[in-house]
């Protein structure tokens, strides 16, 4: 069967489960993009970080504090992780060729991803979330809680940095940073300290993402890894370059994968992965810098 | 003195494109660099601002002065570099507010002061700045490097491809801050005998050494610098 039953209550149903998964795309998404802007590096171990940072999430809220109260000193834990990670970790090969610089941060990502089996253990966590997996009624449609509340909690923090990048000096500062590091340094701006900011940004992103993402998969050392890989395809999707196209990218790419999973029969759980890959595949065949990017036109 | 440059060198690579500057520039005064092409004048003003590797003593304000070019920014010098440096993808607002970026007070009315002297910035201010015409990033530019209030203005030829009214505006900006706010200018410029006109003295470079230095009337009658730069 190529097709499988359709009602629209549960294309709805579908829908919102879609955007929930592109939500958590989309964060990391823009985690990747950011530190891309501004320093050109695919970070690899953008899921490992996030992944690390919600396991000292679930090691608080073991020690007794609620889910909201922790929440909070990850987010500073991370923003000072990723910031270091930058001042220590990349500063060295700021000057080194791409390869290398991929190469570390697989390395760091290796790393991390040990660092967790040691001090968690590789067993998979039952993570306790902030919302409940209770469904309420949307227009006739049964949406669960905690989808409602993953997709809020993202789409807020993704507001608040727009604003952030939009409105404020520092924002602008590290817009600046990221588009002209040398007129940057000649107005006073100290780029090296607006890259590992953009650093602590992308970690605190891949934080709220991993937290959001936990009690709905199971939490392990290895959770991020293939959402790590749909959040390449769509910062990719999104242009690489564009923070907007990252979002966009990462929401489409979480309802597309989701309607085909559920109405195209042999794509099913297992064929999801390849078939956005494909997707992404056409998609820069027909534009090249993706939604939002723009080309780099070479001249000959 | 507001700035002394004592025996500067300074190299790209193995290339040593100054070899032993020594050039000061007086507080309220307008100072310019004149000389041929390639004898060193955009590498001066580098070698000031940070964005070259130097050797030799820089002494600003009385003190040495740091090689890196985000701390000679919140010294109080402004670098209008070749090229202009302008962020071209961003707009002309958010230009001159990165202008002004090591400032705290009001934005706002800093720029006024930009408008009243450029007031085709004013009403362009949401424009991408790549999409200035020449002579409006060349304001933009000046606007950015006056919003920062700077004590040491260096610009590297401001007329370069700008009509010549476009020209006299900039130059009546940059006499206008010398005299109200007592900033000092440090310009490169090839139109020598506009530099000689509103220039309170000189310095003629040639392969990275000064080889005349004097006051503007000094060499604008000196007769080989007349022959060489001023062309008549
Ligand atoms: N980035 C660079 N790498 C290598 N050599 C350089 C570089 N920039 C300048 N030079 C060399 O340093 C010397 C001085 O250059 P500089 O740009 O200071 O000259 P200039 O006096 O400003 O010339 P122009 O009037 O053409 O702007 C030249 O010989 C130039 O070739
Ligand atoms: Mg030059």
């Amino acid at each position: 069967m190529l097709v499988a039953a359709f009602t629209w209550a549960e294309l709805a149903q579908q829908l919102a489960a879609g955007i929930r998964e592109g939500a958590i795309y989309a964060g990391l998404a823009l985690a990747i993009v950011i530190i891309y802007r501004t320093t050109r590096v695919i970070n690899f171990a953008q899921g490992e970080m996030a992944t690390f940072t919600t396991f000292i999430a679930w090691s608080l809220m073991n020690h007794g504090l609620s889910f909201w109260t922790a929440f909070p000193v990850v987010l500073a834990i991370a923003f000072a992780g990723g910031v270091a990670i930058e001042r220590v970790v990349l500063r060295p090969v700021e000057n080194a060729p791409v390869l290398t610089i991929v190469i570390v941060t697989l390395g760091l990502a290796l790393l991390l991803n040990g660092l967790m089996s040691v001090i968690w253990g590789g067993a998979n966590r039952q993570f306790h979330g902030p919302f409940s997996t209770r469904t309420i009624d949307v227009g006739g449609v049964p949406i669960s809680v905690q989808d409602i509340g993953i997709v809020a909690v993202s789409v807020g923090l993704v507001v608040l940095l727009a604003l952030f990048f939009r409105f404020t000096k520092l924002g602008l500062a590290l817009r600046a940073a990221a588009v002209n590091p040398e007129s940057s340094r000649l107005v006073g701006i100290r780029v090296g300290w607006m890259l590992a900011l953009g650093w602590g940004i992308a970690a605190v992103l891949g934080a709220v993402a991993g937290m959001m993402i936990a009690p709905v998969v199971f939490l392990d050392p290895n959770m991020m890894q293939t959402i790590l890989l749909y959040a390449f395809a769509a910062a990719v999707l999104g242009g690489l370059d564009s923070p907007i196209g990252a979002v966009v990218g990462g929401i489409l790419l979480g309802v597309t994968i989701t309607l085909l999973g559920r109405y195209v029969g042999f794509i099913g759980s297992t064929l999801k992965l390849p078939a956005a890959l494909m997707l992404i595949l056409v998609l820069l065949l027909v534009r090249p810098g993706g939604l939002f990017g723009r080309v780099a036109v070479r001249r000959v | 003195m507001i700035l002394e440059l004592h025996n500067v060198e300074a190299r790209y690579g193995p290339v040593k494109a100054l070899h032993g500057i020594s050039l000061r520039v007086g507080e309220g005064e307008l100072v310019a660099v004149l000389g041929a092409n390639g004898a060193g004048k955009t590498t001066t003003l580098r070698a000031v601002s940070g964005t070259v590797r130097r050797s030799g003593d820089v002494v600003f304000a009385g003190k040495k002065l740091s090689r890196r070019p985000e701390a000679t920014a919140r010294a109080g010098i402004a670098h209008v570099p070749e090229g202009r440096g302008t962020f071209s993808e961003l707009s002309v607002w958010e230009n001159l507010r990165l202008g002004g970026y090591t400032r705290r007070g009001n934005v706002k009315h800093e720029a006024r002061r930009v408008f009243e002297f450029f007031p085709q910035l004013e009403s362009r201010l949401d424009q991408q700045a790549g999409t200035l015409s020449g002579g409006e990033q060349q304001m933009l530019a000046l606007g950015r490097a006056m919003m920062a209030r700077p004590k040491l203005l260096l610009l590297d030829e401001p007329s370069l491809g700008l009509a010549p009214i476009v020209v006299t505006v900039i130059f009546e900006a940059l006499e206008h801050m010398k005299g109200g706010d007592g900033m000092s200018v440090l310009v490169v410029e090839q139109n020598a005998s506009l530099a000689l006109a509103h220039a309170t003295r000189a310095y003629v470079l040639e392969v990275g050494k000064v080889v005349v230095e004097g006051t503007g009337d000094e060499l604008r009658t000196n007769e080989s610098v007349r022959r060489s730069y001023l062309g008549y």
